[in-house]
């Protein structure tokens, strides 16, 4: 089989999902982001819902996924997305309404938000990237950053004793009355985000059948922000974030 | 048929107003003295009659963010609060001034600062006409003296706020918030249909219709030239905002030769000081911003040369003080009289204080 044989679209096994545009990614090399971001366009791409999905884009990194995903965003801010994603969707009900935002962003400014939006039972979905650092500003700690992980905040390890504990709050979302459903889950290797991707989808469809909130967290890298190669920073996850956050679905209420 | 004319606070004719304007939602957070607004949309239940959404949120902050995400779908959304409630709500209307989306945002103002008092107060004018929130951007403010115009801002609020995509505020304040007052409101008006919506608002982000581009709701440049080309683009509509939407009302200033200047609830203080003063043979005039942003400049430099002084009158320690001498610029004397802490002054009290700071000199 020689190129153009290999081009031809009857033997096309993989492809770019049409809602992602050609805009190059600003996302540092082996981040998790471009991975979510590509299930994202994926689920809703499979769900039909090209035209009537509206994303709302955190503060963080992800700040520019409206660069890359054709749909329609709305660009909150810090922590508010919950907030947003809430009127959008009880003004919009037969819309596809999702937030994606950071664990800076969810976990720390935006907790109160998070956790009523999600008690509330609105019909939404929060992507949650849980990378355990501040990626944009420049790798300060996080809400969920690890006891004893270095960031430019806690120079010498995150001490409890100084500055608390790491939170986990889709533990605390699976408590919530209003949550449907509530997962964490990872894209480090294809079985991992073929899971992720069907976590996604579910999120999506129960907020179309109106059955609550739903949290997709994804346990990520930020090899940038970790100091380490995309290689080491995997395998420094499934290492040490994973014991303290193991994946799994934590609630589906059928 | 003729017009029912029923009796009601000025926070209850608001949230009545709202509904009958067909205002799509509203989302708010208990505060004294405004909580009436909240409390009468839930008694109403319009999500059953007109469809529209009321919801409490958890706190001022996720309340303006639920009307920026409305407001970002192109429909008729509000909030209401009071002054440390909208402190709270300041980082959310910067980003809606930012990414110029209408809203109609109302405040009932209390005393400051801090938690200061639940009593009356003008003392946000200068977060309301100045800034409140980061960056450089104007509201739409209308300052309601009446309990009929607390009704009749709401529409006129939301007309301004669509034709120029920007946030509208109404700033009353804790006397016509609570004060009783006849009122007659508008008739019902149906809300808009999501096509309409559609139609209406090609800028809005309620999912892609099939042949347009995706619409992207957000303030963020990183790029300082196109930061300052959307910066330039908003003052150009400010200017436009200050060229055509002045509004005041002007009562006995044709033979005038002082001029009270007062808005809100000390415009009717004013209106019964002006005839006591009056009564005494002071030609006293009112000059009554109702919009307080785009303020009446040129109308209060027109009475420079007319009159021998001014008085600006308001619950505070003197902030609109400042746009008038701003107005009249040096040219004759302009004084403040105020009562502070959620004391409001009765006309005598603002007819000595005409005579001892401005008639005397």
């Amino acid at each position: 089989m020689d190129k153009s044989d290999i081009i031809k679209p009857e033997n096309l096994v993989y492809k770019k999902p049409k809602l992602m545009n050609d805009n190059p990614m600003h996302y540092c090399p082996g981040c998790s982001h471009g991975v979510v971001h590509k299930l994202i366009a994926e689920v809703i791409e499979e769900m039909g819902m090209e035209h009537k999905s509206v994303g709302v884009s955190p503060v963080g990194c992800a700040v520019f996924i409206y660069n890359y995903l054709d749909i329609d965003w709305e660009e909150a801010a810090h922590g508010r997305a919950p907030a947003v994603a809430t009127a959008i969707k009880r003004l919009w009900p037969d819309r596809l309404v999702f937030s994606y935002q950071g664990d800076g962003d969810l976990a720390a400014i935006g907790t109160a938000e998070t956790i009523h939006a999600l008690n509330r039972g609105e019909n939404i979905t929060i992507i949650f990237i849980n990378n355990a650092i501040y990626g944009m500003t420049g790798g300060q700690m996080a809400p969920t950053t690890l006891v004893g992980m270095k960031t430019a905040t806690c120079p010498y390890g995150r001490d409890p004793k100084i500055q608390g504990y790491p939170l986990k709050i889709t533990e605390l979302a699976a408590q919530l009355e209003g949550t449907a459903y509530v997962t964490r889950q990872s894209v480090q290797t294809p079985a991992a985000i073929r899971k992720a991707k069907k976590a996604i989808r579910k999120a999506f469809e129960n907020s179309m059948q109106g059955k609550g909130s739903n949290l997709v967290e994804i346990v990520s890298t930020c090899n940038s922000g970790w100091k380490m190669s995309p290689e080491k920073a995997n395998k420094w996850m499934e290492d040490n974030m994973f014991p303290f956050y193991p994946l799994g679905d934590l609630k589906d209420k059928e | 048929m003729a017009q029912e004319v029923l009796l009601m606070k000025g926070n209850e004719a608001i949230a009545r107003a709202a509904i009958l304007c067909g205002a799509d939602a509203y989302f708010g957070y208990p505060i004294t003295p405004q909580s009436e607004v909240l409390e009468t949309l839930a008694e109403l239940k319009p999500w059953e009659t007109t469809g529209m959404v009321v919801l409490q949120a958890e706190s001022e902050v996720a309340a303006i963010n639920m009307v920026y995400g409305g407001a970002a779908t192109g429909k008729m959304v509000w909030t209401s609060s009071s002054s440390p409630g909208v402190s709270l709500k300041q980082e959310g209307i910067s980003y809606i001034a930012g990414a110029e989306l209408p809203c109609l945002i109302v405040n009932v103002m209390r005393g400051g600062p801090g938690l200061g008092t639940i009593q009356p107060s003008q003392a946000d004018y200068f977060q309301t006409t100045k800034g409140g929130g980061h960056g450089d951007y104007r509201l739409i403010a209308l300052a309601p003296a009446s309990v009929q115009e607390m009704a009749d801002f709401v529409e006129l609020g939301f007309k301004l706020a669509f034709k120029y995509r920007n946030p509208a505020i109404i700033l009353s304040d804790g006397v016509i918030g609570q004060m009783m007052e006849k009122v007659v409101l508008p008739e019902q008006k149906p809300r808009r249909t999501d096509a309409e919506v559609i139609e209406q608002c090609p800028w809005a982000a309620n999912g892609k219709a099939e042949g347009r581009k995706p619409n992207i709701i957000t303030s963020l440049e990183m790029d300082p030239q196109k930061m300052e080309v959307r910066n330039l683009h908003l003052q150009a509509k400010y200017r436009e905002i200050e060229e055509n939407e002045v509004r005041y009302e002007e009562i006995q200033c044709d033979d005038a030769e002082y001029l009270i200047v007062a808005f809100g609830s000390c415009a009717r203080i004013g209106q019964k000081a002006i005839q006591m003063a009056r009564a005494e043979g002071i030609k006293v005039g009112l000059l009554r911003p109702i919009t307080l942003w785009p303020f009446p400049t040129k109308a209060i430099q027109g009475y420079a040369n007319k009159v021998k002084g001014m008085l600006s009158l308001e619950l505070n320690a003197g902030q609109m003080i400042e746009d008038i001498r701003l107005a009249v610029n040096g040219t004759i004397p302009v004084e403040h009289f105020g009562r502070l802490g959620g004391i409001v002054p009765g006309p005598d009290e603002v007819v000595n204080a005409l005579k001892e700071k401005l008639i005397k000199h």
